[in-house]
């Protein structure tokens, strides 16, 4: 990561944007076209359209997200990442954004080798379950982690597939993908920002951020 | 309003006629030297447009938006109807300071082609002949409805629209307009809508057509000319299409099971449920302000409706390359024109690489929800529509 993405971060970070979603702005080229695969309300879409003059368009499976979205001017579609993904054309997007989303699609290889069919890139953020607090709570405490950021309890949670960075890596390599970029950040949402072994990601990073293009 | 000299028994109804060649609005007539190419072949002409304008076009003539009306709709979108005094039909959402605000856009609303509100139709007189047109005015399609909308813009002075928005047909309108006319629309916003007509919708719409010409009055389409209304028939067919515009939820609500002014069951065939009286009323309503003939011909070019077919069967190719913007509504208990149907649309739109944005809205008030006060559909209006003034520099 370069300074100056830094200096962005921590300026945009004063303006209130999430850390995550910034990492993943810095990923993006400017100006190009891009989808993201539970928008939410759109904070991610206006983030690139407005900082980096991207064209940006949604997809939210929540009702009150896409029409908050709609209502302040974004392009949202109402929909189902595991099924409409499908209906999109080959290399329709520069960046296919899964942010904070793949733990709770129903077919997360399916979903994303269709983000590296339509997009020539793919941006995934997700939480890591193999953070050491997750793993020091599981084992000292017996009962599965329930955290800040993921506080629902294991039988009422839209999260159905966590998996760890090293698992999500191994996901990379079945699907054939390749790893063009990857950042992960602290439990105080700072970015582990040396090049470490995976397995030291993998016990340090709280989220990570993976950019990921076809092989070849 | 002095050419329905037999029709002197029926106010109402004489009024409603007399907006077919003289209405309350404006009026754009195109004569001989333009003709309208009609797709049942030939050319209509003369022809006249009826229109209304709300707001103000500015100096960039960037700020229009065109409002394409439903089935039973008219121009008079958000001014007091002149023949029925009730207000426009989409005041909830057009007018100072609403979500299409005429104090900061140019509103313009017309009648379709085929209508009976001033823009030529069946009801308008012939004039080959001096007398209405009825069943010898061509039919017309949803695509011969827009090209004669465009002419008027044309009129207005109106390179570029900054949107077109309407429902229902209003909605089949402003999918044609952006397959037809992609460089003149900035923004579409087809609500409660369907790239083509089912074959349940057209076959209510054959119910409501054969009402009508199964009733002596219609007169194979003449009963202007013999001085006759074919009321009751009319009235059916709209009793029979309102049920379709409601859901089986909102009629619980509004009339349940509940006796008309009655403490029991008359058993007889008066209308004993609340239901019945209300379904009666609005076919008497109905009749009032509407044409026969114009409701077959305005139900008939929804019926021939298919985008796709025009486009080598392929919905996403109508929209191939379009740089228009769309925004696409549903409402949850409408089953007339489903949320799928507006799913298949964004498909194609995402097929073509078009910016679209879709909204379910939850509502149990079934298809008439795009014309009632739907707070959640008024907010994805206003941000809609002024993104894309914003995004012009119309705002």
């Amino acid at each position: 990561m370069t300074p100056r993405d830094l200096t962005m971060s921590e300026a945009a970070r004063v303006a209130g944007a999430r850390v995550d979603l910034l990492l993943i702005a810095e990923m993006v080229r400017p100006g190009s076209r891009v989808l993201d695969v539970g928008s939410g309300d759109g904070e991610l879409l206006e983030l690139l359209a407005t900082t980096r003059g991207c064209d940006a368009r949604g997809i939210e499976l929540s009702r009150e997200g896409v029409n908050a979205g709609v209502a302040r001017g974004l392009p949202i579609i109402q929909g189902d990442a595991d099924v409409d993904l499908a209906d999109y054309p080959d290399n329709s997007f520069d960046y296919v954004i899964l942010s904070q989303t793949i733990q709770a699609t129903r077919r997360p290889k399916w979903v994303l080798e269709q983000m590296l069919r339509v997009g020539t890139h793919a941006i995934v953020s997700f939480p890591n379950f193999g953070f050491w607090r997750m793993r020091l709570d599981l084992l000292l405490n017996g009962r599965m982690p329930s955290t800040e950021n993921l506080p629902y309890s294991w039988h009422d949670t839209p999260n159905i597939h966590f998996c760890t960075i090293r698992d999500f890596v191994a996901l990379v390599e079945e699907v054939g993908a390749q790893i063009d970029r990857a950042a992960a950040l602290n439990g105080y949402g700072h970015p582990v920002r040396f090049n470490l072994p995976w397995a030291v990601w993998n016990l340090l990073g709280e989220q990570a951020v993976f950019l990921l293009s076809r092989k070849g | 309003m002095s050419d329905s000299t037999a029709l002197r028994d029926l106010p109402a109804y004489e009024a409603a006629r007399g907006e077919a060649d003289h209405p309350h609005s404006a009026v754009a007539r195109f004569g001989a030297d333009t003709p309208l190419p009609l797709d049942a072949g030939g050319v209509l002409t003369p022809f006249q447009i009826a229109y209304q304008t709300y707001g103000t076009l500015n100096a960039a003539r960037s700020n229009a938006i065109l409002l394409c009306h439903a089935l039973s709709g008219d121009q008079h979108a958000a001014n007091v109807h002149p023949v029925t005094g009730k207000p426009g039909w989409w005041e909830t959402l057009v007018g100072p300071g609403k979500p299409i605000d005429t104090e900061r856009f140019f509103v313009i609303a017309s009648n379709v082609l085929g209508g009976c509100l001033g823009t030529t139709g069946p009801s308008s007189t012939n004039p080959a002949t001096g007398q209405p047109y009825g069943l010898d005015l061509p039919v017309v399609t949803i695509r011969d409805m827009v090209r004669a909308q465009a002419m008027l813009i044309d009129h207005l002075g109106i390179e570029k629209l900054l949107a077109v928005v309407g429902g229902s047909m209003g909605g089949m309108q402003v999918l044609q307009w952006a397959a037809s006319y992609p460089e003149r629309v900035f923004a579409a916003m087809p609500i409660a809508t369907a790239a083509r007509h089912s074959a349940q919708n057209i076959a209510f719409h054959e119910v409501g057509r054969q009402a009508v010409m199964a009733d002596p009055e219609w007169r194979g389409g003449r009963y202007l000319q013999e001085g006759t209304s074919p009321r009751r028939g009319l009235s059916v067919a709209r009793m029979a299409a309102h049920i379709t515009y409601m859901s089986d939820s909102s009629l619980h609500r509004k009339f349940g099971r509940r006796l008309q002014d009655r403490d029991g069951h008359t058993f007889s065939f008066d209308a004993d449920f609340q239901v019945e009286s209300y379904l009666r009323h609005q076919g008497e309503a109905f009749v009032d302000r509407f044409d026969a003939n114009s409701y077959l011909y305005v139900t008939r070019a929804m019926d021939y409706f298919d985008l796709a077919a025009d486009y080598g069967g392929v919905l996403a190719n109508a929209f191939k390359g379009s740089k228009t913007r769309f925004c696409l509504v549903s409402f949850t208990s409408d089953w007339l024109f489903t949320t799928a149907d507006s799913r298949a649309i964004v498909h194609a739109l995402n097929a073509s690489g078009a910016q679209v944005s879709f909204a379910e809205i939850e509502s149990d008030k079934g298809h008439d929800s795009f014309l009632l006060d739907e707070p959640e559909f008024s907010a994805i209006t206003r941000g809609f529509i002024d993104a894309a003034a914003r995004a012009v520099g119309a705002l």
